[in-house]
């Protein structure tokens, strides 16, 4: 395995007003992944990119980028990063073609490039590009925020609730422009309190609470190795309640009683599927269709929080 | 170094300035005209001369001080309150730009303003009123040192500020106040005792007569010491920011 991009270790966070907003946090992010940081508001997930980006001093721990000690080394580690706040913090009176100019000449590139009117052309900002951001919609000062994170070329970025308060067809566009981004070798972090968003999006998913990191897999690998599974069964005759004798499984009504739902453990060794049915019969309770899902990521997010929060 | 993050923020600066035209420059020279037809005009027709140099000459050098102090403060402090004040300052503090360059952005853009500011004021004044210039390299280093001093001040004072309130008030109720009573419009040795001894407490005296010493050849105190206390103040300025920058007050949390 090739070494991570980003490497955080041991980063932790008190406020001065006492507040822990990060405990100890070990991440590593591998190139060219999308990596989901999700988790509730106030779970630490923007403390957690301030740190990283150095907007925010962090009281313990080191965080190395590209091989360079943020801390140590700020410059050449920060070049690499580009941050797509939460906040639409625009300078309004400017145009979002000098904007974006500004953006690159912070991070220490010269404008001899085509290199601004590329990322505006990707994102649909082209014809606005001589507009002054105050005349933009909210969607448009968005991407104005990816344009600027985008015009000194990073390895990484860092998107900040990129979808929060934006319409469903933009949210597609990011999406889309998330994709597109990686296909080009960028290494993209975004937080989101969406479960949605990082199912769709991202590679590995990391879940955050209460300033803990509570667990960092695959995606695919979390939903696995979490996910529970829902038996439906459709009875013949509704019920209104699940008789005592089935109380050695973990059952519900649904659907005004039509049907009688099964939560299992698809890891379990036995899923007490077939003596459920076995029981059934005994009872004399006839059904006419059996239906199983997995849980969605919410689910195990739920889940998850719930009991990191004990 | 990086170059391009200091240019990026001194054309920013300078945009900005260039966009209020109007409240940046125009302002300013109508404000000292008015200055000039009150107390040149109305007033210095009283008063004829002042230690030997008619009183409408005497007062050029006094007025161009009080426009750069209040300017430099000004520019310097909006320039770093704003972005504070709006959420872009994000994108600063997480640039690969150190504390030193970023002064040099932010406070060389507001001293260029305040420079050019002092020269269109004097351009002004000479339309009115004969002025002798006796030392003008020394006439220019005040002028550039007493810029920079001042934009580093209003630099700190808008880290500082919370609101625009805070960020009107030190040139409000501090800098004009202490230009009025700092020998701008009179020589502070026609004041009687004890007025004269507290004045010598006012740093803008040493300013305003070292100011005037470059243009007339004759200050209220020696030039030497109006130097000293130009770039004393200059240093104090510098080591608060140095301090700001290594502890992140009220920029970083």
């Amino acid at each position: 395995m090739t070494e991570p991009i980003l490497s955080v270790r041991g980063v932790s966070k008190t406020y001065a007003s006492g507040v822990h907003a990060l405990h100890a946090v070990d991440l590593d992010i591998n190139k060219g992944e999308i990596f989901a940081l999700l988790g509730p508001n106030g779970a630490g997930k923007t403390t957690l990119i301030s740190i990283i980006c150095g907007i925010v001093t962090p009281s313990t721990g080191t965080i190395t980028v590209g091989g360079f000690d943020a801390i140590g080394q700020p410059k050449r580690a920060r070049r690499q990063i580009g941050l797509v706040p939460q906040e639409l913090a625009t300078d309004m009176f400017e145009t979002v073609e000098s904007t974006c100019r500004f953006s690159r000449g912070l991070f220490g590139h010269p404008q001899k490039s085509d290199h601004i009117e590329e990322v505006l052309r990707d994102l649909s900002l082209y014809d606005k590009r001589k507009s002054k951001i105050m005349e933009l919609s909210g969607g448009m000062k968005r991407r104005v925020l990816i344009a600027k994170a985008l015009a000194h070329e990073p390895h990484i970025l860092f998107l900040d609730e990129p979808t929060a308060g934006v319409d469903v067809e933009l949210r597609r566009d990011m999406w889309k422009l998330v994709h597109r981004l990686r296909e080009k070798g960028t290494t993209i972090i975004l937080t989101t309190h969406y479960i949605e968003e990082a199912e769709e999006m991202a590679d590995r998913v990391g879940v955050i609470s209460g300033g803990k990191l509570l667990v960092v897999d695959e995606k695919t690998a979390l939903m696995k190795k979490l996910g529970k599974r829902e038996l439906d069964i459709a009875l013949n005759e509704p019920m209104s309640t699940i008789p005592g004798d089935l109380g050695d499984w973990e059952l519900s009504l649904e659907n005004e009683g039509k049907t009688l739902r099964y939560v299992f453990d698809a890891q379990a060794e036995r899923t007490g599927i077939p003596s459920l049915l076995r029981k059934l019969a005994d009872l004399n309770i006839g059904f006419k269709d059996l239906e199983t899902s997995k849980s969605s990521l919410e689910d195990i997010f739920v889940d998850l929080v719930k009991e990191g929060g004990k | 170094m990086n170059v391009h993050g200091i240019l990026a923020i001194y054309k920013f600066e300078m945009a900005r300035a260039l966009r209020t035209l109007w409240q940046s420059l125009v302002t300013p020279v109508i404000t000292t005209s008015l200055y000039f037809v009150v107390f040149g005009g109305a007033l210095g027709s009283q008063i004829k001369e002042v230690d030997g140099i008619a009183y409408g000459s005497f007062i050029v050098p006094g007025l161009i001080m009080m426009s750069l102090l209040t300017q430099s403060i000004s520019n310097a402090s909006i320039g770093i309150y704003f972005p504070k004040f709006t959420g872009t300052i994000f994108e600063l503090l997480s640039a690969p730009i150190n504390s030193m360059e970023m002064v040099i952005g932010y406070v060389g853009a507001a001293a260029t303003k305040s420079v050019v500011l002092g020269l269109i004021i004097l351009a002004t004044a000479a339309l009115f009123v004969p002025i002798p210039i006796h030392h003008p390299f020394a006439m220019v280093a005040f002028l550039l040192l007493t810029s920079i001093t001042f934009s580093l001040f209003g630099f700190i004072i808008g880290v500082w500020a919370k609101g625009f309130e805070q960020l009107n008030f030190v040139p409000a109720l501090l800098i004009t106040p202490l230009t009025f009573l700092g020998g701008a419009f009179y020589s502070i040795s026609k004041l009687p005792d004890p007025w004269r001894t507290f004045s010598l407490f006012n740093p803008v005296v040493y300013l305003v007569s070292g100011f005037r010493w470059s243009f007339f050849d004759k200050g209220d105190v020696p030039v030497g010491i109006s130097l000293a206390a130009t770039g004393g103040f200059m240093l104090l300025c510098l080591a608060v920011i140095a301090w700001i920058f290594r502890t992140g007050y009220r920029l970083k949390n």
